[in-house]
């Protein structure tokens, strides 16, 4: 080792790789998160890809980006701003300077900005030479070159060779971070089991990248990010769909229904269609439709015949499912639909992240049609979360509504797992007798009964006509129609007997209350936690059920002077608050594809209070 | 002694299949005779029983059907009965899963489930009431409307080209599709019952008059006075004759097809196709199906077509099976600390 690198402790980092689509950047991050991830820290990750596959190269909409933000301390979200930026690319810098840290660390590499990607990413000159970066602290390492130069005895094509390039710089933010390559090299090795050249090649990329940064004179400091302490317990690195997935087979096994899904692809959730289908040893049926009308419909079938159905979609999807939901909440059958929420309206941006789809969730159908909405808040708690919207759909005999968004489906955390044990049985039972079987018939809740084809005797009709409650016969009554319209809604509304109070975090009273719902969980509690920290009188709430809200949810706001909501869309829980408990709200709105930063929410925080402390 | 009791499955009767509620089609529909007909069948469908029949149905006057009928019944939405039933069905392959739908039910809002049900050869019996016409919106034309058709939407005649439902089916590579008319009870209940006994999607495609607003649409075809000559009922292995005394035959040269007369001079009942409803080759069905566009040629009734292939929902159960028997049942505890772990002390 060259004498003079010092270690330097830190408590916190964030990085970001960003390169052309092609070049294999949500690899390297993610790589890099189950490294970390495994080393102890606590981390929150942040995918942000373009939209197309393959956008031509060494343009700036082409650039594809992972940051993850890592500690030693408790991590809520992927990091407002990156400490150092991995720039393959010219396009890479000019996407990215913006949010970088003044100060921040860009190791470039040079092999790539010649004068034709510079033109690409429109700078006239080259920014590694022409002190535009100044006040950033450069790292030039010709990656292409020096990993050419690790496989020169390797026999893969020019292109192959070029490919491994990003393990190279893998392998250098091991040696900055002090990370093992073990993880790393077993992955590669099981990646490529039957193709033992490309694990040689990248194997060699990635350990060529790490003696780079023993070797060169260019660094002088290494870093060390301690492990967190995080609770006793076995540990994986999870992502949001990969939860929801796992949370979904859960409920199958713990209801003892199969599990039948009905789903069209749509970005970004189509992962968990792709997740169940690996399960079909849990007897998992996955039904790939032919559209996303098909999906819910063949759901509800399947429901009408006694499986544990569910449908899986993203924003327009769930537009196309309108009508369907209808009929599932006027048949009571149960039925989870899972909306993973994306840039609107219309194909708006398929793969950023919005929270816009709310009011479609509550109210997006024809006629008085309430059913459960709830949403989950961090990439793990998907996993509760789907559970959770099983559990109420077979007890209430409705359609629930499971609201994530593309920033928790795609970014990951360090989840303690669960013991199978631990989690709940979800009761299910099936009418079988025959003398007391009507179809509409009410039980505690309001829910009928669930009589599926195959009982001798239980022979019934239902369908999308108004029924009359208890016998179950078409019915064009008008008192009866006034009658089912409400109890379709109170059924909704007992549920508040069912879940749990809203929690508040800080004072339970005071100036100002945060009330956050779904994925903006993590960025509102990092904000408040620093505004606590500075001395501010701030206290924090997070609504996971939209439909019903929790009983105390009235009483809660009541406490505060000001109630603050920051919303991925134009205001829609600020909407359903000021109608609902007749307060006024202060909104914080951002639509810009993006989570919300943790810094942005801190200052309308210190400009609510008046910089009071 | 209790022992020696002969317990006898009592065979089902027609009647077992009413339900108590009263049914609203117009006096004189051919809805009717569908459903005497269903009910007739049902009781000799071997091997079914009674609770494992769901009829499955979208929106238009077909789509009543399964309250008329006590097995279990889901009335769905616009189009999309056969999306339903296939739920239905993958949920549960012991289940005989059958659609009522109509021209506009199945051919217009849900083309898309139709062909693709087709396709994927899910285990469906699809009982397509075609009456070429919007019935229950009151007289609109229809997918299967001739063109030129005057209807409340269509004043001045329809412009629109009309789909040939069998033709279509074909196309879509339904497994089974056969065609019959609400006037011959007898056909139908026989093509009701190849539907039943069928593994894999089965159309039948049923003439269906519409009192109302289209009535006599098929008397072209189907009036006494003509139906001799006008409708040409396909048999397995025998050559398509029809006519009075069935002098009439269907010859296909390369894949024209003609009508000849075998008792001129030059024709002989050897120039007449012999119908094969299991050829592989969905040509001839084709040209078949097609007939029924053209006045100069009768309308063909029977089973165009039926060939094995595996059905989806058979499938999906295959590979789960499969599944187990390669890695073994799904153990959620396995499952949730299974990739990348680690523990924290």
């Amino acid at each position: 080792m060259i004498k003079g690198k010092e270690f330097q402790s830190l408590s916190e980092v964030t990085v970001r790789f960003a390169g052309d689509s092609g070049d294999g950047m949500q690899l390297t991050g993610s790589q890099f998160s189950d490294t970390t991830a495994v080393w102890g820290n606590d981390l929150s990750t942040l995918p942000d890809y373009p939209a197309e596959i393959r956008a031509p190269s060494g343009t700036v909409y082409g650039v594809s980006g992972f940051q993850l933000h890592f500690g030693s301390m408790d991590v809520h979200t992927p990091g407002d701003r990156p400490d150092i930026l991995v720039a393959m690319n010219p396009a890479a810098i000019k996407k990215n300077l913006p949010e970088l840290k003044q100060g921040g660390m860009i190791i470039a590499n040079t092999d790539a900005f010649d004068s034709k990607n510079l033109k690409l990413a429109k700078y006239e000159t080259n920014p590694l030479e022409d002190n535009s970066l100044e006040g950033y602290e450069i790292y030039p390492v010709p990656i292409t070159s020096l990993t050419f130069k690790a496989l020169e005895n390797s026999k893969l094509s020019q292109k192959d060779i070029s490919r491994c390039k990003n393990f190279f710089a893998l392998g250098l933010m091991y040696w900055l971070y002090n990370r093992p390559l073990d993880q790393t090299i077993e992955w590669i090795k099981n990646k490529f089991k039957n193709k033992p050249e490309y694990i040689e090649a990248n194997k060699s990329a990635l350990e060529a990248g790490y003696n780079f940064g023993e070797n060169t004179e260019l660094f002088t400091i290494r870093y060390q990010v301690e492990p967190a302490q995080l609770p006793k317990g076995t540990y994986r690195s999870i992502s949001g769909n990969e939860a929801t997935a796992l949370g979904c087979l859960a409920a199958s096994v713990k209801s003892g229904l199969p599990l039948f899904l009905g789903s069209y692809p749509i970005t970004p959730a189509t992962e968990i269609l792709q997740y169940l289908s690996n399960y079909k040893n849990f007897g998992v049926k996955t039904f790939q439709a032919e559209d996303e009308i098909a999906g819910i419909t063949s759901a509800i079938g399947a429901s009408f015949a006694g499986n544990l159905a569910l449908t899986t979609t993203s924003g327009p999807g769930l537009a196309l499912k309108s009508e369907a939901l209808g009929l599932a909440l006027m048949t009571e059958l149960p039925l989870v639909v899972i909306n993973v929420q994306r840039g609107g309206p219309s194909t708006g941006l398929p793969t950023k992240t919005e929270q816009s789809d709310l009011l479609q969730a509550m109210y997006g159908r024809n006629g008085d049609s309430p059913l459960a909405v709830i949403a989950a808040s961090t990439p793990s708690d998907c996993f509760y979360m789907a559970i959770e919207a099983f559990r109420l759909a077979i007890k209430y005999m409705c359609p629930v509504i499971l609201l994530t968004d593309g920033y928790l489906a795609n970014g990951s955390e360090p989840w303690k797992i669960p013991h199978a044990n631990e989690l709940a049985d979800i009761p299910v039972k099936f009418w079988t007798d025959k003398e007391t079987y009507q179809t509409y018939l009410r039980d505690e809740f309001l829910s009928r009964p669930w009589a599926k084809p195959g009982t001798p005797g239980l022979e019934h009709r239902i369908g999308g006509l108004e029924k009359a409650n208890i016998t179950g016969a078409v019915s064009y009554d008008h008192d009866n129609h006034d009658l089912m319209v409400k109890l379709r809604e109170q059924k909704i509304q007992n549920m508040v007997c069912d879940i749990p109070d809203l929690e508040v975090t800080g004072e339970e009273q005071g100036e100002l209350l945060l009330l956050g719902w779904g994925g903006t969980y993590g960025a509102i509690t990092e904000a408040v936690l620093r505004c606590m920290k500075a001395g501010y009188k701030v206290s924090q709430a997070h609504l996971k059920y939209l439909n019903p809200m929790p009983g105390n949810t009235g009483e809660v706001l009541k406490k505060f002077k000001k109630v603050l909501i920051p919303e991925i869309n134009l205001g829609q829980l600020a909407m359903l608050i000021k109608s609902k408990y007749l307060i006024p709200v202060e909104q914080f709105n951002l639509v810009r594809g993006l989570p919300f930063k943790s810094s942005d929410i801190e200052e309308r925080i210190i400009d609510l209070i008046g910089g009071k402390i | 002694m209790a022992d020696n009791i002969e317990v006898k499955q009592v065979k089902l009767t027609a009647k077992d299949f009413a339900t108590d509620q009263d049914v609203r089609w117009c006096p004189g529909c051919g809805d009717y005779s569908i459903l005497a007909q269903v009910q007739r069948s049902f009781p000799d469908l071997v091997d079914v029983k009674k609770e494992d029949i769901v009829w499955v149905s979208g929106i238009g006057c077909s789509s009543r059907f399964p309250y008329y009928m006590d097995t279990y019944g889901f009335h769905g939405i616009h189009g999309r009965a056969p999306a339903i039933a296939t739920g239905v069905k993958i949920a549960n392959p012991e289940l005989s899963v059958w659609v009522a739908t109509g021209d506009g039910d199945l051919l217009s809002i849900g083309g898309n489930h139709f062909i693709h049900a087709c396709r994927k050869n899910i285990d469906l019996k699809v009982l397509l009431f075609n009456n070429r016409i919007y019935g229950l919106t009151k007289g609109q034309y229809s997918p299967t409307s001739e063109k030129g058709k005057k209807t409340k939407t269509s004043p001045y005649g329809s412009v629109d080209f009309p789909f040939n439902p069998v033709s279509l089916a074909l196309g879509a590579e339904a497994t089974f599709v056969a065609r019959c008319t609400d006037r011959d009870s007898k056909h139908m209940q026989q093509m009701i019952k190849r539907a039943a006994e069928h593994k894999g999607i089965a159309l039948i495609e049923i003439y269906q008059n519409c009192v109302i607003f289209n009535d006599g649409t098929f008397d072209a075809i189907t009036d006494k006075a003509v139906k001799d000559d006008m409708l040409l009922y396909m048999e397995q292995g025998k050559p398509l004759l029809f006519g009075k005394n069935r002098e009439k035959g269907i010859k296909i040269d390369g894949a024209v097809p003609s009508v000849i007369n075998i008792t001129e001079i030059g024709n002989s009942i050897d120039d007449v196709l012999v119908h094969d409803e299991f050829d592989l080759s969905p040509v001839r069905s084709t040209i078949l199906a097609h007939l029924a566009d053209s006045p100069d040629f009768p309308t063909p009734v029977g089973v165009f077509r039926q060939i094995f292939r595996p059905t989806v929902d058979g499938e999906i159960h295959r590979q789960i099976k499969e599944v187990k028997a390669l890695k073994g049942e799904g153990d959620l505890e396995k499952m949730l600390f299974s990739g990348n772990t680690w523990v924290v002390n």
